[in-house]
């Protein structure tokens, strides 16, 4: 027989009977539907998160803190005091608490410069503005980011912030363009704003910059204004006024930049170079791989019940196939007595198995899709209307022919007993049976 | 005179084994020569079905051989043996084996695509074999709304369509009133007559069996008669 003959009598009998093939169908259905929005809703937030990574931070840098004399206590009681410790960012844990570092001044700067594979070196400094005006006057407060070079901000307008610049530049979030009363983003762009701190002495500094840029908000920088690197020194200057250069020159944290060719070994490489001085490292990647992974985590949990729901429907194959093969008994046999061999038998009933997988997985995932789009676009205007950019289940051809590759896989596995049942029939026997 | 078309030569077939051992055919010997028509006559279980099997090449006997144009079948196997099957024989039998739902000119090119027969080529001779049996304004119907008579004819142009050398028959007419088993009969050894393709009958209707050239009586498993007709 010829393998398109087979195909196509395969497909012929799996709709002889209708009900129990539909019903089958259907199960497989249930299963490849769930497995298509749960795929797709990993593939919609991790796509999320890689286009926001480029907000977060160039790929080629890491930030750098030092790791403080005191700050890994063996005992379980209080920690002793160190004048010297700055409380760095929050850490994970209950709310409010914060790590503990080491100050990073001119000497270590210096240090992590001299370490091998650390290419250039810059201290965070931290900004505190106190609010942010246009002309017309009203003060709102805003957080201030910091720009490294090589990061991607979301723009709604303009463009991105410039390193290289001398004068005072600054990207602004989407949701202060009414307050600070521009019509729109574009009309921001280009237009004056102040923004001020107050030193450690009390008195209130207000700087000007122009805006070159409108974020949108996004994971990343969520409702801060970004200065570029002259406005963000003007800033810092202003803030630290009255300070001697030693309290002025402590910093929480270092960024660190890196070959951007480097491979995953040389930066594990460079991390350990780090650790072995005395500091803690994370690269961009890193951030986001823990927010990374508690997404698969989810999204593995819910293709697990996916993967259940297809168990439970490929029994459903083995049943349906084993009722058909008992039914065809004496046409299995007939034309085994006519020359077809064993192999092709078998072909034939195992075909249909992966020809059921085909249409359940392929209806599921072609509705799975449609579902998906529709809630997603429906959410994305409601609920999620905060994230641009977000399309909660996205989908990725490659995934979604996997998944129905995948099906037909199991379709085939659940075909082969079966299957394998109608190639043994011996041709006299299946004659003789009434 | 050439080497017979089939030849069993001290064939024993049993199932079983120990206590429960049956003998089916306790050393048959035959010779069956191409254009003949052969009935093999016998009450249920004589041995005659299995005796059919094994000349049919769909069983192994246990002991003895079967010869096909005087070459050893024993070294037949797989692949070898299905297309000799295909190619040489035909079947047709009582309980019709035709599959309800799909067309009759679908089942009668059953042998035909099992054989690796490209489609238009199927399509023309299955009508061709439909035609010998006026049958052809049923093709495109289904096979399950077919008379009883109108049944047993598809599956004799089923047998018919890849040319074979050998029809055998079990109980051709066993499921058909009189009338349409005669109808059935006259083609049947019309074929015989005029195509020269070798009959086998295997029956126990007395009559049937009267209008073959030879008839071959078995029970319990060996040949207890042979009648030359005259």
């Amino acid at each position: 027989m010829k393998t398109l003959d087979l195909i196509g009598s395969a497909i012929g009998n799996t709709f002889r009977s209708k009900t129990r093939t539909i019903l089958t169908i259907l199960a497989i259905f249930v299963g490849a539907f769930t497995l298509t929005i749960t795929n797709g809703l990993g593939t919609g937030i991790n796509r999320y998160i890689d286009d926001t990574v480029a907000a977060i931070g160039a790929d080629d840098v890491m930030t750098v803190t030092k790791v403080a004399d005191n700050a890994s206590d063996d005992a379980d009681g209080p920690r002793e005091y160190d004048p010297d410790a700055i409380s760095g960012g929050p850490v994970a844990g209950p709310p409010g608490s914060t790590a503990v570092v080491a100050p990073i001044g001119t000497t270590q700067l210096d240090e992590l410069a001299a370490i091998e594979g650390v290419e250039r070196v810059q201290p965070t400094k931290t900004i505190d503005a106190d609010y942010i005006t246009s002309d017309d006057g009203m003060k709102y407060e805003i957080g201030v980011g910091g720009f490294v070079n090589g990061m991607q901000l979301q723009l709604a307008a303009g463009e991105q912030p410039d390193a290289a610049a001398s004068e005072s530049q600054v990207v602004i979030p989407d949701s202060y363009v009414d307050a600070l009363g521009f019509d729109d983003a574009d009309a921001a762009i280009g237009e004056t704003v102040t923004l001020a701190v107050t030193d450690s002495e009390g008195v209130q500094h207000e700087l000007e910059a122009t805006v070159v840029g409108v974020a949108e908000a996004s994971l990343g920088t969520t409702s801060s204004a970004v200065p570029n690197d002259a406005f963000g020194d003007a800033l810092f200057d202003a803030q630290s006024t009255g300070l001697d250069a030693s309290e002025r020159d402590a910093f929480s944290e270092a960024t660190v930049w890196f070959d951007a060719d480097s491979t995953e070994e040389e930066i594990t490489a460079l991390q350990d170079r780090l650790a072995d001085a005395g500091y803690d490292s994370t690269t961009v990647t890193e951030q986001l791989g823990t927010f990374k992974a508690v997404i698969d985590g989810i999204v593995l949990v819910l293709n697990a019940f996916a993967i259940i729901a297809l168990l439970a429907a490929s029994f459903g194959i083995v049943n349906t196939l084993l009722m058909s093969v008992q039914e065809r008994t004496r046409e299995i046999g007939l034309m085994k007595a006519m020359g077809m061999g064993s192999g092709k038998v078998f072909g034939l009933f195992s075909l249909e198995a992966v020809f059921i997988g085909f249409l359940g997985s392929a209806i599921g995932a072609g509705l799975g899709m449609l579902v998906g789009t529709a809630v997603s676009s429906a959410l994305g205007g409601a609920l999620l209307a905060d994230l641009p950019g977000l399309t909660l289940i996205a989908f990725d051809p490659v995934s979604i022919a996997v998944i129905i590759l995948v099906v037909m896989g199991v379709a085939f596995l659940a075909g082969t007993l079966p299957a394998a049942r109608a190639a043994r029939q011996d041709p006299v026997e299946s004659l003789r049976y009434e | 005179m050439t080497a017979p078309i089939l030849s069993a030569k001290d064939v024993h077939k049993s199932y079983g084994r120990g206590p429960n051992r049956f003998d089916a055919l306790k050393g048959v010997s035959l010779d069956i020569h191409e254009g003949e028509s052969v009935a093999i006559i016998g009450k249920s279980g004589s041995g005659k079905s299995t005796l059919m099997h094994v000349l049919a090449l769909l069983d192994q006997p246990t002991e003895g051989s079967i010869e096909l144009e005087g070459a050893d079948t024993r070294g037949l196997r797989g692949a070898k043996l299905n297309r000799t099957r295909n190619k040489t024989f035909g079947f047709v039998f009582q309980q019709f084996f035709l599959t309800p739902n799909a067309s009759v000119i679908e089942n009668v090119v059953l042998p035909l695509k099992i054989a690796g027969v490209g489609r238009g080529e199927r399509k023309r001779r299955g009508l061709a074999a439909l035609e010998q049996l006026e049958l052809d304004d049923k093709a495109r119907n289904k096979a399950v709304n077919l008379s009883g008579g109108q049944k047993q004819r598809s599956v004799i142009a089923r047998a018919l369509v890849n040319n074979p050398r050998v029809i055998f028959a079990d109980e051709p007419t066993g499921n058909l009133d009189t009338a349409t088993g005669a109808v059935v009969e006259d083609i049947l050894f019309d074929l015989n007559r005029e195509q020269g393709i070798t009959l086998i009958v295997v029956t126990h209707d007395e009559e049937l069996a009267a209008r073959c050239d030879r008839r071959i009586y078995i029970r319990d498993g060996v040949i207890v008669d042979e009648e030359v007709a005259a």
